[in-house]
Formats: structure tokens, sequence, C-alpha cells
């Protein structure tokens, strides 16, 4: 994929500081070739995205973003050419790109939905638990349908509110980053989230603000053929630090369905920021989420993902090290059980001196489940000091499973130091005996194993997530066993 | 009361035939010692038992208390009271030993109950006190980068948490120093008692010193050959299994 050269492009204003100016993320794009034979379907016309802009009432310039986003997203082509070809199995004409409910956010847990509690039971989630996600932002179809967190962190001057509110009501804090860490034609469907993007959390962090609590939000698809688009921005001004977690679950559907978001993260001088997933999608979602961040200098961004179920997942969570001693990191778990491909990874851009960067892929196949670690490490030749640290390990559950890893390290110079690990390891029958002779059925054994698989990574959750994602896991691997 | 019967059985691995014949009753409260060099079935046995699924049981019968296992899952099995201490125990990378008897302590309670940490807590340590295990073991993974004597200890532990009806110990003595192996011992010895049987499996008489059995039997090509009481142990340590041999091709 070539970075764009349309006139038309939407340039950034003049007065406003493009942050990854002058530095060309494309070396930090997979380079496959390209066949250029595409169909890039009809269901989606400027009419839908008048329509979605006016609705939310947006200023020009967002409507004049997401016609632009549009045309691009027609122009590109699909990227089958590296992952798979199941995108082509994609009916961009069936696919509702905007549904709103026309709700307020909702501030008690009595004005939640009820089927947004029946998610929230269909978890597990003990009834104690219950009350805490009280302070959970759920994004009920494209609109966040409750929030309350939001007030206990305004107090500190945090701004948390969707992506609507964000443009419409604080545009001189979000204008300036707002498509900028992840340009609009960054890929296919970053161009597609840009045209027709709803919901999603648009946060700002004020200079030394320490946000003590995680903000949430939860995401789900609850519409057949409901395609969702949410558009996360998150600013951590200078010194400032914040924890972002987002969970997703969906309901079983029988037709496929597409979940395509954007999430750009800015951490500026100093600043932390952490983004957690845990995602687990019903078999039948394409997942194609382009998730990146800049970190400034002295700054940290670390993305903490964590992709199970899916019909078909692509991510690659990113980071451009933008300035002197930024710290960039990813912590991924991936589950592929039968008829599930998860090609996720990362990529680590430095921009600058030492940089340093941090990478641990831990994949899972089950079946005819399948995992691709997919990472590029761009280090250029003229820095100094940069370090990257990238380890990758697979497990696989059955013989039929497939692993693939495409480490794309490129360090240039002598100054630069990168360190590469992979393995690939089996659970074994003897192994499942072992625990079946204490007493756990086949199924608690295998899940046993991949806990363990993943348990150094998974302390790194917060604990409510770890113990979410062990359950998760459990539910995968008793499915997965005869 | 209970009891463990095996009769006339036969196991094969793939088409090949194994154990050939093997029969013995072992009661609550015996503890039986069965010795033969290597390669004549004995963890083939074992594990058959206990329901390995590569094991394949081609004639014969397991009753428990009567009532057949053949038809039950290696896990039935074992909460049904049989326990397994490995030749050779799994590693299991990632998953630490108190959470690894703690899931096999809840595998065994009602649908519903929840085990309470406390009291497992509280329980574990006892053991771990009374076989002279640091605290700090059980937050090591299951057998992960063990030595020999910490893998066997790992299997004492387990058993003494699981209070089986039926122990079958492959080898616990292999690879033990004295020290070790006397604490193994004292640990099978104060789990001994009137609800337990034990199947002691060994080629060396050395265990026997320590755990001693109220009957031993020599185990040859797949079967019992020849049965008595610990002084049998003895004997063959004496005069070695060639004895034995020559004994048989006598018959
Ligand atoms: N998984 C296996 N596949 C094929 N042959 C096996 C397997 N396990 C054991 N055997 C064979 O079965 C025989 C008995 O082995 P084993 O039961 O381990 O003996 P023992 O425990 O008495 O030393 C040996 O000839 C061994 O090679
Ligand atoms: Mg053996």
């Amino acid at each position: 994929m070539k970075p764009s050269t349309d006139t038309d492009t939407l340039a950034p204003p003049a007065a406003e500081a493009n942050p990854v100016e002058g530095i060309d993320q494309s070396s930090g794009n997979f380079s496959y070739k390209v066949d250029y034979a595409f169909d890039a379907g009809t269901g989606l016309s400027e009419d839908t995205v008048r329509y979605i802009s006016s609705v939310k009432k947006e200023a020009p310039w967002i409507l004049e973003f997401r016609l632009n986003a549009l045309k691009k997203f027609l122009s590109m082509p699909m990227p089958t050419h590296w992952a798979t070809k199941d995108l082509e199995n994609i009916d961009f004409n069936k696919i509702r790109y905007y549904l709103s409910q026309g709700q307020k956010p909702k501030r008690t847990w009595d004005e939640v939905p009820d089927d947004i509690k029946k998610t929230f039971e269909r978890l597990g989630i003990p009834e104690q638990e219950r009350k805490f996600l009280a302070g959970v932002e759920a994004q009920f179809d494209s609109e966040a349908a409750y929030s309350n967190i939001k007030d206990l962190v305004s107090k500190q001057g945090v701004i948390f509110v969707n992506s609507t509110e964000g443009l419409r009501e604080h545009p001189e804090i979000f204008k300036k980053f707002f498509g900028k860490v992840i340009p609009t034609g960054d890929n296919k469907f970053s161009a597609l989230n840009s045209a027709v993007f709803s919901g999603g959390s648009f946060i700002y962090v004020p200079p030394g603000v320490k946000v003590a609590q995680p903000l949430q939000a939860y995401f789900r698809i609850n519409a057949e053929n409901f395609g969702q688009f949410e558009r996360t921005l998150i600013i951590a001004d200078e010194g400032a630090e914040v924890v972002y977690m987002e969970g997703c679950t969906a309901p079983k559907f029988s037709t496929s369905t597409l979940h395509s978001a954007v999430v750009e993260l800015v951490a500026l001088k100093g600043a932390k920021i952490q983004y957690i997933t845990v995602q687990n999608w019903a078999n039948n979602v394409f997942n194609l989420v382009t998730k990146r961040g800049v970190a400034h200098e002295e700054a940290e961004i670390k993305w903490i993902d964590c992709n199970i179920g899916s019909r078909l997942t692509m991510k690659y969570p990113g980071v451009v090290l933008k300035g002197r001693k930024a710290r960039g990191e990813v912590i991924s778990i991936a589950l592929a059980n039968d008829g599930q491909h998860q090609d996720t990874g990362a990529k680590m851009i430095h921009a600058a001196d030492e940089t340093t960067s941090n990478v641990i892929a831990k994949s899972i196949s089950v079946g005819q489940g399948r995992s691709t670690y997919r990472g590029i490490v761009h280090i250029p030749k003229h820095l100094k000091g940069c370090k990257n640290n990238t380890e990758c390990d697979a497990l696989l559950i059955n013989t039929n499973s497939r692993t693939d890893t495409y480490p794309a390290i490129t360090v240039r110079g002598d100054r630069n130091a990168t360190q590469h690990e992979a393995s690939v390891s089996k659970v074994n029958e003897e192994m499942i005996f072992y625990m079946q002779q204490r007493g756990l059925t086949e199924g608690q054994a295998m899940s046993l194993a991949v806990n363990g698989f993943i348990n150094d990574l998974a302390r790194q959750f917060p604990m409510e997530y770890s113990v979410e994602l062990k359950r998760l896991i459990d539910l995968e691997m008793e499915g997965s066993v005869g | 009361m209970s009891s463990i019967e095996i009769k006339n059985l036969h196991v094969a691995i793939g088409e090949k035939e194994i154990v050939k014949g093997f029969s013995l009753v072992i009661r609550s409260g015996e503890v039986h010692a069965i010795m033969g060099p290597n390669g004549t079935g004995k963890s083939t046995l074992a594990k058959a038992i206990a329901g390995h699924p590569d094991y394949t049981i081609t004639s014969g019968e397991v009753l428990l208390d009567g009532r057949s296992i053949l038809a039950m899952e290696a896990d039935e099995r074992a909460r049904a009271g049989l326990f397994l201490a490995f030749q050779y125990p799994s590693e299991i990378p990632g998953v630490s030993i108190a959470n690894f008897i703690r899931a096999a302590v809840q595998a065994r309670l009602a649908e519903g109950e929840e085990l309470e940490a406390t009291a497992y807590y509280k329980r574990l340590y006892q053991k771990m006190d009374l076989l002279k295990i640091d605290r700090k073991f059980t937050s090591r993974s299951v057998n992960d980068g063990f030595s020999g004597g910490e893998k066997k200890r790992c299997e004492i532990l387990q058993m003494a948490m699981l209070e089986p009806k039926f122990a079958f110990m492959d080898e616990t003595d292999s690879g033990l120093d004295i020290d070790a192996l006397r604490i193994v011992a004292d640990g099978v010895n104060t789990m001994r008692g009137p609800n337990l049987g034990v199947l002691l499996i060994t080629h060396y008489q050395r265990l026997l010193d320590y755990i001693v059995p109220d009957h031993v039997h020599v185990m040859w090509d797949g079967r019992i050959v020849k049965s008595g009481d610990k002084s049998l142990a003895l004997e063959l340590e004496a005069k070695g299994y060639d004895w034995v041999k020559k004994e048989l091709a006598a018959v």
C-alpha cells in the first residue's frame, strides 16, 4: 500500500501541527505485491455519508472529511494480496452503516437497556461486579448508551465523550489530532471507518493529570448485518497518564458482519497511555481494526490486545516513536478456533534516538484455526541507541492448526539493537492425560494448558479483565473438544 | 472398605500386546509392590488402568468396588478415586501447583459448589508441612524445570491433597537421593491407612526398605509370575531377575 497521493486529500489546516509530519509512516507498511483488480462494492454511497453527518449535526469540515474518505475507500483495492482472500467475501451492500436508536447517554444502571444487561449476564459477570460496571461506557449500536464515569473524571478536567460529542463540542482539542495519527488513506478499512464512523470514545487528559481508574467501554454488535465503525482518539497531554479498557462481546449471527474501528493515541511529552482490549467476536465477524499511537519525547504507549473469536481479525497495533526516549509496547494474545483466522501483530516505527520498543505476542490455534503473527520493526540508519525486543510464541492444539510468523525487522545502522525470539509448541496428549488423571475433563485440561501458556501476559491485564479472559478461554476450549 | 480387581487384563499399544493376562486384587489398607525389569509392562499397566487413550484394553476387566471402570474416561476414573503417580510427570508451563491442585480439588465438588479458598490453602499448607515442602514451591509451574526429586514430591503432594482410594505409584523412587526418598516414603507412610490401597511399582528393592509392602509380586513379560511377602523382594535383590527367568523356564 502506497501512501495516497490524491490531490483532494483533506489537507490539515496549516496552523495545526501534524503530529506525524515528517515521519514516513509508509516505511512501516506491509509491502506485498498489490493486485489492482478490485471490486469496491456499491452499498455505500455519498447519501449514506451525508445522512450520517446530518443526523449527527456535524460541522461542514467533518462532512468533507467523511466524503473524502469515502472516495479513498472506493478507490483503494482490497488488501487480499496479503492475509487472506476471505476479505472478498465481505458484501458491502449488505451492511448497514449507521444505526442510531436516538438514545441519549444514560447515567444510572436502572436506565440501561435490558439487552445490554443481558450481555453482561452472558459474560457471566457476578452481581457485585455489575455494580462496578455501572461505571462503564457501553456502546449500544452506534451511540453510547450509558456513561457516568465521565462525571467522575471531569472533575480532573478530563474530557471523556463519544466521537460525535468530541468533534462537536471540543473541536479546539480534538481536531488537531483527529485523522492525523492514522491518515484516512492508511488502508482501505481506515478509509471506510473515516467515512462512516460513529460511536467510540474521545478522551483528553490535561497536563500532569493521572487518571486513577481505568476508563472503560464495552462495545458490541447487536443488529444483524450491522457494521460497527467506532472511532477513538485519546490524547494524553504532557505528563498525563491514562488507562483505557475496551471489551467486546457479540451475540452469534447467521450472516457476516463487519467491525472496522480506528483508534488513535497521542502521548505528548512524558505522558503514558495504556490501551487494553479483550475482544470476543462471533464466528462470522470480520474484525479489521487500525490502531496506532504517537509517542512523543519520553512518552510511553502500551497496547494490550487480546483477540478471541471472529471469522477474520486483521489488527496490528502500532506505535510511532516520535520523540527521544519514547517507549512503545505491544502485548498481544490471539486465539483462533475452528473457522477462525487471527492475523495480528505489531508495528514499531522508531523515529527518534534512544527509543525502545517491546513486542510480546502469543497465539493459540485450535482445530482448523489459523493464527499469523505479522510484525514490523523499523529503525532507520541515522538513529542511535534504539532498542527492540520481539517475542512470538505459538501454541498449537492439534496438528491441523496452522501458524505463521512474518516478523519484518528492519534495523539499520550499527548503533541500534534488536532481539527476536520465536517458538512454536504443542499441547501434547501426555499433558492432557496427566491433567485428566487428576480429575479434570479434557476441556478443563485444555483451557488450563492454554491459560498457562498466556499466564505471564494475562497477569498484565487488570484483575476483572484477566478473570473475563480466563472465562472466555474456558468457553472456547470447552467447545473445542469432542 | 474398597477394592480394585484387575482380572486377566490384556493391554496393547497399537498392534503390540504389552500386558498379557495380569490379575491382582488390592483392598483398601493394603500396600502391594510390583517389581520387574525394565520394559516388562509396569507403566503400561498403570496407564491403561488410569485410562490413557493410547492403550487398548483388548480383554479382561478392572472393577472398582465391583463396578467396571473400563468405559469411563480418565478423568472419571480419577474422580472415582484412582490416582497415578507418574514415572514421568508432565510439565504444565504457566500453571502454578497451587492452582493446578485447586482445579483438581474443585473438579471433585458437586456442580455449583465452589471451593472455599482459605480452607483450601490451609489444607494445602498442612500437607506441605507434612511432606516438608517449602511454601514457595506451590507458586512454581507444575513440574516446569523441576529436578527428578521435585517432580516426585509434587506427585506425592497431589496425592495427599486428592486423597484417592487407590494409588498407583510408578517408580516414585527413581531419581531420588536418599534424603528425598525418605521424605517421599514418610509421606506415603503417613497416608497409609484403612482408606487407601497402594500399588508400588519399582524395580529396586531400596524403596521397600522405607515403605514396607504387605505383598510383593514379580512381573515378567506382561504378567505376574511370582507373588509373596516382603521377603520376596529381598530374595529378588539377592538373586536378580535371572533367577525368576530360570524358574520360569523350568516350569
Ligand atoms: N507409547 C508407546 N508406544 C509404543 N511402545 C511402547 C509405548 N510405551 C511403552 N511401550 C513399550 O511397551 C513395553 C513396556 O513398556 P513399559 O510399560 O514402559 O515398561 P516398564 O514400565 O515395565 O519399564 C516396552 O517394550 C516399551 O517399549
Ligand atoms: Mg515404567
